[in-house]
């Protein structure tokens, strides 16, 4: 009886995570919706980190006489009804939006991540009984949902934040838990289980590796989604408060003016415009670097 | 099959059931009442106590919830919490008016969303499609405000073609809202279109690459014939479920389209019970969205399951 030779012991290296991010990064931006995505979006978050330093006058002084000015060459983008620079506004009208958003969008797909990871991996009654309530959040429209949260805790970043992460994280246990019910029959998350892991070790070494990607893909979705809650809240009247100036809150003032005053509007919209445009092509580019389909929805 | 479709009806009920306690529950957790809302810095001592006593809030919080419940089965939502009004009153036209903005923005958006997520689909990567697909992101991401003040700026402000708000009243009459009621049902409709049209060109992908069109294929069936015959029903039927999604979030996530607009709908409504912090009708108003969209959703499972063979005896089997 000859015995087996033993088999190669070393297995070709994994590549490490950082190694494994910046391959992400170069296919994605080989692919030009990715580039430009990619460049818009760091674009935008240069424009807002340095926007007090970029802007050209005070973003609440008020000026009587220099009321809904058409651009020139001391204000770039003319003025509002209240004289303001509208250059100044637009650059730093984005900094609570992009700030808040930028928070919340990892806590949302990180809490919603685990638990929908978690109950793929359980099932059973805790699946159930949490999946009811998951659907029974979902069928409240978000604006319900985010505005009496705000009616009664004002809107404040310390408020925003939370309650953005909270709310858009619960579609995304459904992702998650989607992507997980994928995996959880194969055969290595079998054996996982076979070899006596916890639910934790499973979770951490079997399922989320092959989760993250459908995970990275809704969190660049889950990010436009909430940057157009944000901006509809302050637009409503709800969110960011005067004189900080927001893209939400710039096109509702200007309303009124629009048709004699287009610039101190259309400048907020077009900002905001190519920031949401960007991500969205980020995300495109992303699902289709990493294989995923992207689950489009409904913006609940 | 019946049992299957007994027990989708029985967990949709239970989602309502939730979706109300979760409701009942928000507004018992804040702090205040309808009286403290209504008498403001009125509110204490004695006037606070007699207003409690009037509203019934004095009584338990179980007994008002039950109160909540058999008055909205029977169509009775109570007063609001001004007590000016029934509730049911003031929720009656705006249900119409949303129901009649969804209803046109349905009309004009799904065919269009039909059509172009085919084309693209069988157009797979070519011009045609990712033209089509990249508006279709653009409208679905952009904010309704920004559509919705730009096209307001162009037809309404530059071209003067279409009126940019809706000035007829709430029980106003249905052909009253027209032409006013164009511009909000095109801001809608662009939105909606895009959602469906993404649904129905990925779904044409997933059947185009399946096996039985490539068998199809290979045996020589026309193209023409393999479309219409194999692929269109098999593709179309996942699109029932995202249209249901989409309707119903028609009702209640129209709010800032109806605002824009200041369009009396429910959207409107929500908006300002909540700002004047009208509790009995901020609750009413959102069992009845939230209600609205369990029951759509459900239609369409339903739907799908009698459509769908291969669903239908894999339930069977199930069961």
């Amino acid at each position: 009886m000859s015995t087996l030779p033993a088999p190669p012991l070393s297995l070709p290296a994994r590549p490490g995570a950082g190694q494994r991010l910046l391959q992400t990064l170069r296919e994605l931006m080989a692919r030009p919706s990715g580039a430009i995505g990619l460049l818009l979006v760091l674009l935008h978050v240069v424009i807002a980190l340095a926007s007090p330093w970029l802007a050209t006058h005070d973003y609440k002084a008020v000026s009587a006489i220099n009321i809904l000015l058409p651009p020139d060459a001391k204000h770039w983008f003319g003025t509002d009804h209240l004289g303001r620079d509208v250059f100044t506004r637009t650059l730093m009208g984005g900094r609570e939006a992009i700030l808040v958003t930028a928070i919340a969008t990892p806590l949302a797909v990180v809490w919603g991540g685990l638990l929908g990871i978690y109950l793929g991996l359980v099932g059973g009654r805790r699946d159930d009984v949490l999946m009811r309530v998951v659907d029974a959040f979902l069928s409240l429209p978000w604006i319900l949902k985010m505005l009496l949260l705000i009616v009664i805790f004002g809107a404040s970043t310390q408020v925003l934040v939370p309650t953005l992460a909270f709310f858009y994280g619960i579609p995304v246990i459904r992702i998650a838990r989607a992507a997980t019910h994928n995996v959880v029959a194969r055969d290595f998350v079998l054996a996982a289980r076979a070899r006596g892991h916890d639910h934790f070790t499973i979770m951490r070494r079997e399922l989320l590796p092959n989760v993250l990607d459908a995970l990275m893909v809704e969190g660049a979705m889950r990010w436009s989604w909430m940057l157009l809650a944000f901006t509809s809240l302050s637009f409503l009247g709800f969110g960011v408060s005067p004189p900080t100036p927001d893209w939400g809150l710039m096109v509702a003032d200007s309303r009124t003016y629009l048709p004699i005053a287009p610039w101190a509007g259309l400048y907020p919209i077009l900002f905001l415009s190519t920031l949401i445009i960007g991500i969205n092509l980020t995300a495109d580019a992303l699902a289709k670097t990493l294989g995923v389909d992207k689950a489009q929805k409904a913006p609940i | 099959m019946l049992k299957l479709i007994l027990r989708r009806v029985a967990l949709g009920a239970l989602t309502i059931v939730l979706v109300s306690l979760i409701i009942f529950g928000a507004i018992e957790a804040l702090p205040g009442d309808a009286c403290t809302a209504v008498l403001q810095q009125d509110a204490r001592g004695e006037t606070l106590l007699n207003c409690q006593k009037e509203l019934g809030l004095d009584r338990p919080a179980t007994t008002r919830y039950a109160e909540w419940i058999s008055g909205s089965l029977r169509g009775d939502f109570g007063m609001n919490a001004h007590r000016t009004k029934r509730i049911s009153e003031l929720v009656g036209d705006r249900v119409l008016n949303s129901l009649l903005l969804g209803a046109c923005a349905l009309a004009v958006g799904l065919p269009v969303a039909f059509l172009f997520g085919i084309l693209a689909a069988l157009r797979r990567d070519r011009a045609l499609d990712l033209s089509v697909s990249s508006i279709a992101i653009a409208a679905m991401t952009i904010p309704e405000f920004v559509s919705a003040t730009v096209l307001i700026l162009v037809f309404s402000g530059w071209l003067g073609w279409l009126p940019g708000i809706v000035t007829t009243s709430a029980s106003a009459p249905i052909k009253d809202f027209f032409p006013e009621i164009i511009l909000p049902v095109v801001v809608l409709s662009m939105v909606m279109t895009a959602h469906i049209l993404r649904t129905v060109r990925s779904s044409m992908l997933e059947v185009l690459d399946s096996d039985y069109v490539r068998m199809a294929t290979l045996k020589g069936v026309p193209y023409r014939r393999m479309i219409l015959v194999h692929v269109l029903p098999n593709a179309l039927l996942p699109a029932i479920n995202v249209v249901a999604l989409t309707v119903a979030w028609l009702l209640g996530g129209v709010v800032v389209i109806e605002t824009v607009f200041n369009y009396p709908g429910l959207g409107r409504l929500m908006v300002s019970a909540i700002s004047d912090r009208d509790l009995a009708l901020v609750q009413t108003v959102a069992l009845i969205v939230a209600s609205v969209y369990v029951i759509v959703n459900l239609s369409a499972d339903v739907l799908t399951l009698l459509a769908n063979p291969r669903l239908r005896t894999a339930a069977t089997r199930a069961a």
